[in-house]
C-alpha cells in the first residue's frame, strides 16, 4: 500500500509541477490545486497507513483495530479548506489580470526587452 | 542632565524638517533665523554639560532601543565630543549667516538650510554617540544628507555625478565601518564605547583585529578623503560654497578623523595601525599638496589643500607618540577655522567675479581690500605663518617629525618629508594670495568685481580673527578644550606640552623657515611645473576611473538582477524547485548509505487501491496533458479530488473525506465560473525543447517527492497524538479527537487558520469588486436555459434539507465526524446551488446577509468565545464543558468549544459565499450595465478602477 500511495503522490506532484510551469494562468491554478492534493496526502500519510478505525473515542476499541492518528488529520483538515481559499484568491488574481491587461499570460515578457 | 544630549541632536533633526515649511510660509529670512535659532538651541542644551566634560568627566545617557541587537539610544559627552560639537555648532552658525547672504535671492533657502540642519544633527549624533551602532546610523545619515547637499543644484549634471560619487565612496566606507563595528562588538561583547575603549588590549590580541582595523580604517579614510579615496572631495565642490565651507572644511570630512581619534585607545599602538594610518596620511598629505598648486580653480585648490591637511591630521594620529595626537587634535581645530574662512572668501570672490579661474582673477586687492585681507590672514594660517594658528600646529608637526624614533637609522626621512610637505603647502598658499589679490590686472572677467556688502564678510572675518587669537594667545583661546579633547582621545592624561609662540631657536623652527623659503622658490618656478605636469603626468583622473567602475557596476547589477529577478513566474518556480531539489538531494546523499525502505512491515495493497491509483494517475496526467482544453482539464481535476476523498475514507479519516468532498464541489464550481472570463483562444504550445525540459523537471520533482513519501511511510514513528486521544473526552468534552484538537486543544491555530481564510476571501473580494470583464458569449441554447427549471424545482425542497443537514453536522461535530468546517462548506454548497438555480440577485435579495458582516460575526464569535475565559483568570481560549439542563431536551452535554466551532462555521460560509458570488456577479448583465452603488467602505478603493 505504501508504494501505491507514494506513486500516487509522486504522480500528483509531477503533474502539478508541469502545470505550474505553463505560461497561462489557468494551468497554474490547476497545478497548484494538484500540488495541494499531493501535500495534503503527504502530511496525511505521515500518520502511516496501518489504521483500521477512525480517531473517535467511542467506548472500547474493537479488538485488533488500530485507531488512526488524529493529529495529521486535524492538520490536513484545515489545510484542505485553506487551499480552497488560496485557489480562490489565485483565480481572483488571474481574473483581475485579465481585466487590467487583457491577457492571461503569467510572465511579463513585454517589459523585459 | 544627560538627557540634554539626545534633545540637542533631536532639536537639529526636527528643525531640519521644519525649516522648509517656515521658508515656504514666512520667507527666506525667517528660514535663516529659524536655522540659526535651532543651532543656538542645540548649543544651549549642551552648555550645562560642558563644565563636566572640560573637567574630564564623561556624561552618558542611555535608553534601550533594540537591546537584543545591542543597539541603544546611548549618548555620551566627553572632551572629544565637546570639541567637535563646538566646531559643528559654531561653524554651522557662521555658515548659516554666510549662506543667507551668499545664496541668490530667488533661492528660498528652505531646502538648503533644512538639509544643512539635518546634516548638522546627524554630525552631532556621530560625535555624541556612546553606542557604536548608533554612531554608524548617524554616520550614514551624514552620507545621505551630504549627498543631498552636494546635489543641491540638481539641474546640473556635474553636481549629480559628484553627489553620487560622494555617496558611493562615503556610503561604501560606511558599510565597511558597520562591518568593523560589528566585529568590534563581537570581540568586546558590547557596542558601548566605554566598554570598547576599555578593552583595547583584548581587541588587539584578537585574531580578527587586523580585519577589524582595515574595515574601520576604510570607513574613516573614505569619509576623510584619504588617498586613494580622495577623489570625491574635489568633485564635491559642485556644491554651493556655504555647503563646501561647512562639509568640506569643518565637519563631514572631519568625521573620519574623529573616528580615528574616538577609537584611538581601542585600536592604536600596533604595527598595523602605525603603518596603515601613517603611510596613508603621508601619501595623502604630499599628493594633496602637490595637486593643490596645479589647480587653476580656486575651490579646486582649496579642496586639494583640504585633502592634504586631512592627510596631515591622519599622519599625526598614526604616529605613536601621544604628543602627535595632541598635535592632530590641535590641527583639527585650526584647519576648521582657517579653511572655512578661506572657502567663504573664495565664495565671495566667485560671486563678485563670475568665475573661479585663477588665471583670470588677478589684482583684486585694489577693488576688494577687505576680502583680500581676510583671505590673506586665513591663507597665512594655512601656510603656517607665525602669529597665526596654523603656525602652531605646524610647529608641533615638525617637532614630532624630528623627535619620532620609529624609523631608527632612517631618522632623517621624516624631517625631510615634513619639510617637503611644508614647502608644497606654502607654495599653494602663496598662489592663493598672490595670484588672486595681486599679479597684475584681471583678465576678461564676466563681472566687474567690487567689495560686497558688509554682512557677507562677517563670518569670514570672525574666523580670520579667530586665526589671530589662537595664534597669539593659544593657551587662553584653546588650551582647556585642547587638553580635555586630547585626554579623551588618548584615553589617558596627555603628556605635558606648552602652547606658546616662541619655543626658542631649534630645529623645527629651522625646518619651518626652510619650508617657507622653499615654498616661495617652488611658487616662483610654478610655470615650469605646470608645463612638466601637463606634458608628463598621466591622465588618471579619479572621477573618470570612478565613473568607469560605477557604470560597470550598474551594468553588472542589471545583469545580476536579470538573473535573480527575471520577472518570470516560471523562473521563480524553477529556482524554488531547484533549491528544494538540491536540499533534498543533499540530505539524501548526506545520510550515508541509507536505504529507501525504512523497514516498517508494508500494509498489503488490495485491488481497489490499485484501481484508485490508476484513476488518480489518469486524472492527474489527463489534467496535465489536456490543460489547454480547460473544461476537460477541470473534469480531470475533479476525478483526482474524488480519489483523494476516497483515499481519506479508506484510511479511516471520515472528517477529511467529508471536507475534501465539499471543498471539491466548491472548487469545481469556482473554476467553472472563472472559465467564462479567461481568454478563450487556445494558447500556442511551448517549443518542444522547453516542454522536454519542463517534463524532466516535473518528473524529477514527482520522483523525489514520491521517494520521500515512501521513505517516510516505511519508517517506524512515535506519534505525539496519544495525549490528545487520552484527554479528548475528559479535557475537551468530545469524542471526535480531530474536532477536539481543532476547536479545543489547538484552537488558537484554528483561529489563525480561519483568519487566513477570511483574509484570502477578502483579498479576492478586493480584487474582483468593481472589475468588469466581458464573458464569452453563451450559445443561444444555454442562454435560454440560464437557470434550468429542473434544478430550480429540485432546489426548493433540497435547500432546507441541506441546511438542516449542515446544522446536524455542525452539532454532532464534537463527537462524530463533522464540525464547523464541514458544515460551513455544506451550507455554502447548498446556497451556491440556490444561486445557480434562480440567479444571484434574487437569492441575495432573499438571503439579506452581507457577507462581510458574516465574516465579522464568525471571527468575532470565535474570539469572544476565547475571551470569555479570561475574566475567570484563565488563559485565552480555555474551554469549558459540562452537562446543562435544557427544557424539553433534557440534560445535554455541551462544550464552549462548540460555540467556537460555530464561529468557524460562519467564517467558512462567508468565505464560500463571498468568493463565489463575486465571480458569479461578474457575469450578470445587470451589473455590467449599471453597477449598483454600494455604501460599503470596503469596496471604496476599487471604485476608481471601475471609473
Amino acid at each position: 500500500m505504501e508504494l501505491v500511495m507514494a506513486t500516487g503522490i509522486g504522480a500528483l506532484v509531477a503533474a502539478g509541477v508541469w502545470l505550474l510551469l505553463r505560461e497561462r494562468t489557468f494551468p497554474v491554478v490547476l497545478g497548484l490545486a494538484l500540488l495541494s492534493y499531493a501535500a495534503n496526502l503527504f502530511i496525511f500519510a505521515g500518520g502511516r497507513l496501518s489504521a483500521t478505525s477512525p480517531p473517535l473515542v467511542l467506548g472500547e476499541v474493537a479488538a485488533g483495530a488500530t485507531p488512526a492518528d488524529p493529529l495529521p488529520q486535524a492538520l490536513v483538515l484545515t489545510a484542505i479548506v485553506i487551499s480552497f481559499g488560496t485557489t480562490a484568491y489565485l483565480v481572483a488574481l488571474s481574473l483581475r489580470l485579465v481585466g487590467e491587461s487583457g491577457t492571461d499570460e503569467v510572465d511579463d515578457r513585454g517589459d523585459q526587452a | 542632565m544627560s538627557l540634554l544630549l539626545p534633545l540637542s541632536v533631536l532639536a537639529l533633526l526636527l528643525a531640519g524638517g521644519a525649516v522648509p515649511a517656515v521658508a515656504a510660509r514666512l520667507g527666506r529670512s525667517a528660514a535663516a533665523w529659524c536655522a540659526s535659532g535651532a543651532l543656538a538651541l542645540a548649543a544651549l542644551l549642551l552648555v550645562p554639560l560642558a563644565p563636566r566634560a572640560l573637567a574630564g568627566d564623561v556624561a552618558v545617557f542611555r535608553l534601550a532601543w533594540l537591546p537584543e541587537w545591542g543597539l541603544d539610544l546611548a549618548f555620551r559627552m566627553d572632551g572629544l565630543g565637546l570639541l567637535f560639537a563646538i566646531l559643528i555648532l559654531g561653524i554651522g552658525q557662521l555658515v548659516i549667516l554666510y549662506g543667507a547672504y551668499y545664496m541668490p535671492q530667488q533661492d528660498g533657502l528652505g531646502r538648503l538650510f533644512g538639509t544643512l540642519l539635518a546634516f548638522a544633527g546627524a554630525m552631532l549624533g556621530v560625535v555624541l554617540s556612546e553606542n557604536l551602532l548608533l554612531m554608524v546610523v548617524f554616520w550614514e545619515i551624514t552620507s545621505i544628507t551630504s549627498f543631498l547637499l552636494i546635489a543641491y543644484k540638481h539641474d546640473s549634471v556635474e553636481a549629480r555625478i559628484a553627489a553620487r560619487m560622494a555617496l558611493a565612496v562615503t556610503g561604501g566606507g560606511g558599510l565597511a565601518l558597520l562591518a568593523g563595528v560589528l566585529l568590534l562588538g563581537h570581540m568586546v561583547g558590547s557596542f558601548e564605547l566605554s566598554a570598547v575603549l576599555a578593552a583595547g588590549e583584548a581587541i588587539q590580541q584578537h585574531p580578527l583585529y587586523s580585519l577589524t582595523l582595515v574595515l574601520v580604517l576604510l570607513g574613516a579614510f573614505t569619509k576623510s578623503a584619504q588617498f586613494p579615496f580622495h577623489f570625491w572631495l574635489p568633485n564635491a565642490m559642485a556644491a554651493p560654497t556655504p555647503v563646501s565651507a561647512y562639509l568640506h572644511s569643518a565637519t563631514m570630512v572631519k568625521a573620519g578623523v574623529f573616528l580615528l581619534l574616538r577609537l584611538y585607545p581601542a585600536l592604536s599602538g600596533t604595527e598595523q595601525w602605525f603603518l596603515l594610518v601613517t603611510l596613508t596620511g603621508a601619501v595623502t598629505l604630499a599628493y594633496g599638496a602637490y595637486v593643490a598648486l596645479l589647480k587653476h580653480d580656486l575651490k579646486g585648490l582649496l579642496a586639494y589643500s583640504t585633502v592634504s591637511h586631512l592627510g596631515l591630521i591622519t599622519f599625526l594620529i598614526g604616529m605613536e607618540s601621544p604628543l602627535s595626537t595632541v598635535a592632530a587634535v590641535f590641527h583639527v581645530i585650526n584647519h576648521a577655522i582657517f579653511k572655512a574662512s578661506l572657502f567663504m572668501a573664495a565664495g565671495i570672490i566667485d560671486h563678485e567675479c563670475g568665475t573661479r579661474d585663477m588665471r583670470r582673477i588677478n589684482g583684486l586687492f585694489r577693488v576688494m581690500p577687505r576680502t583680500a585681507v581676510l583671505g590673506m590672514v586665513a591663507a597665512g594660517a594655512m601656510a603656517g605663518v607665525p602669529l597665526l594658528n596654523g603656525f602652531l600646529s605646524k610647529e608641533m608637526f615638525f617637532t614630532e617629525a624630528v623627535e619620532a624614533g620609529a624609523l631608527g637609522g632612517y631618522a632623517y626621512v621624516l624631517p625631510v618629508f615634513a619639510t617637503f610637505a611644508g614647502i608644497l603647502s606654502v607654495a599653494y598658499s602663496i598662489r592663493f594670495v598672490h595670484d588672486v589679490f595681486f599679479n597684475g590686472e584681471p583678465v576678461d572677467l564676466p563681472r566687474v568685481p567690487q567689495e560686497p556688502p558688509g554682512w557677507i564678510s562677517l563670518p569670514a572675518g570672525i574666523l580670520a580673527a579667530l586665526c589671530l587669537v589662537v595664534g597669539l594667545v593659544p593657551q587662553f583661546a584653546v588650551g582647556a578644550i585642547l587638553w580635555t579633547a586630547s585626554a579623551a582621545a588618548l584615553g589617558a592624561e596627555p603628556p605635558a606640552y606648552k602652547l606658546v609662540i616662541w619655543h626658542g631657536f631649534n630645529l623645527p623652527l629651522v625646518l619651518s623657515m626652510a619650508a617657507t623659503a622653499g615654498g616661495i622658490v617652488w611658487y616662483l618656478f610654478r610655470g615650469v611645473l605646470f608645463e612638466l605636469h601637463d606634458r608628463y603626468a598621466p591622465n588618471v583622473a579619479g572621477p573618470a576611473a570612478f565613473e568607469r567602475v560605477f557604470n560597470g557596476a550598474v551594468v553588472a547589477a542589471r545583469a545580476a538582477l536579470g538573473v535573480a529577478d527575471p520577472r518570470s513566474l516560471r523562473r521563480y518556480t524553477l529556482y524554488l524547485l531547484g533549491g528544494a531539489g538540491a536540499l533534498g538531494l543533499a540530505g539524501f546523499l548526506g545520510a550515508g548509505p541509507a536505504r529507501l525502505d525504512g523497514g516498517l512491515p508494508p500494509t498489503p495493497a488490495d485491488p481497489a487501491a490499485h484501481g484508485a491509483l490508476l484513476a488518480l494517475v489518469f486524472g492527474a496526467v489527463g489534467c496535465a496533458v489536456l490543460h489547454r482544453n480547460r473544461l476537460v482539464a477541470v473534469a480531470f481535476l475533479s476525478v483526482v479530488g474524488l480519489i483523494v476523498a476516497l483515499t481519506f475514507i479508506r484510511f479511516s479519516a471520515p472528517d477529511l473525506a467529508l471536507t475534501q468532498l465539499s471543498v471539491e464541489v466548491v472548487t469545481i464550481v469556482l473554476l467553472l465560473l472563472s472559465l467564462r472570463f479567461v481568454p478563450g483562444e487556445a494558447p500556442a504550445e511551448a517549443p518542444c525543447r522547453r516542454r522536454l525540459f519542463d517534463g524532466i523537471v516535473a518528473g524529477g520533482a514527482g520522483l523525489g517527492v514520491g521517494m520521500l513519501a515512501y521513505a517516510m511511510m516505511t519508517r517506524p514513528f512515535e506519534t505525539i497524538s496519544g495525549w490528545f486521544t487520552a484527554n479528548a473526552v475528559d479535557g475537551g468534552g468530545g469524542t471526535n479527537v480531530v474536532n477536539v484538537i481543532l476547536v479545543d486543544f489547538r484552537s488558537f491555530d484554528t483561529l489563525g487558520e480561519v483568519t487566513v481564510l477570511a483574509v484570502a476571501a477578502l483579498g479576492a473580494h478586493a480584487l474582483l469588486d468593481g472589475l468588469r470583464l466581458r464573458p464569452h458569449a453563451l450559445s443561444a441554447e444555454s442562454e435560454a436555459d440560464r437557470h434550468p427549471i429542473m434544478l430550480a424545482m429540485l432546489m426548493r425542497p433540497l435547500l432546507p434539507l441541506a441546511l438542516a443537514f449542515a446544522f446536524y453536522i455542525l452539532l454532532r461535530g464534537h463527537n462524530l465526524p463533522g464540525g464547523g468546517f464541514i458544515a460551513g462548506l455544506i451550507t455554502g454548497v447548498a446556497l451556491i446551488l440556490q444561486y445557480l438555480a434562480v440567479g444571484i440577485e434574487p437569492t441575495s435579495a432573499r438571503l439579506r446577509v452581507d457577507h462581510l458582516r458574516l465574516f465579522a460575526a464568525g471571527l468575532g464569535l470565535a474570539v469572544v468565545t476565547g475571551l470569555a475565559s479570561m475574566p475567570l483568570g484563565l488563559p485565552f481560549l480555555t474551554s469549558w464543558h459540562g452537562y446543562v439542563p435544557i427544557p424539553l431536551v433534557g440534560k445535554t452535554h455541551l462544550a464552549s468549544a462548540m460555540l467556537f466551532d460555530v464561529g468557524v462555521y460562519l467564517t467558512v460560509v462567508a468565505t464560500v459565499l463571498l468568493i463565489l458570488s463575486e465571480i458569479g456577479k461578474l457575469s450578470t448583465r445587470e451589473r455590467a450595465a449599471a453597477p449598483p452603488p454600494r455604501a460599503n467602505p470596503a469596496s471604496a478603493m476599487p471604485e476608481e478602477v471601475r471609473a
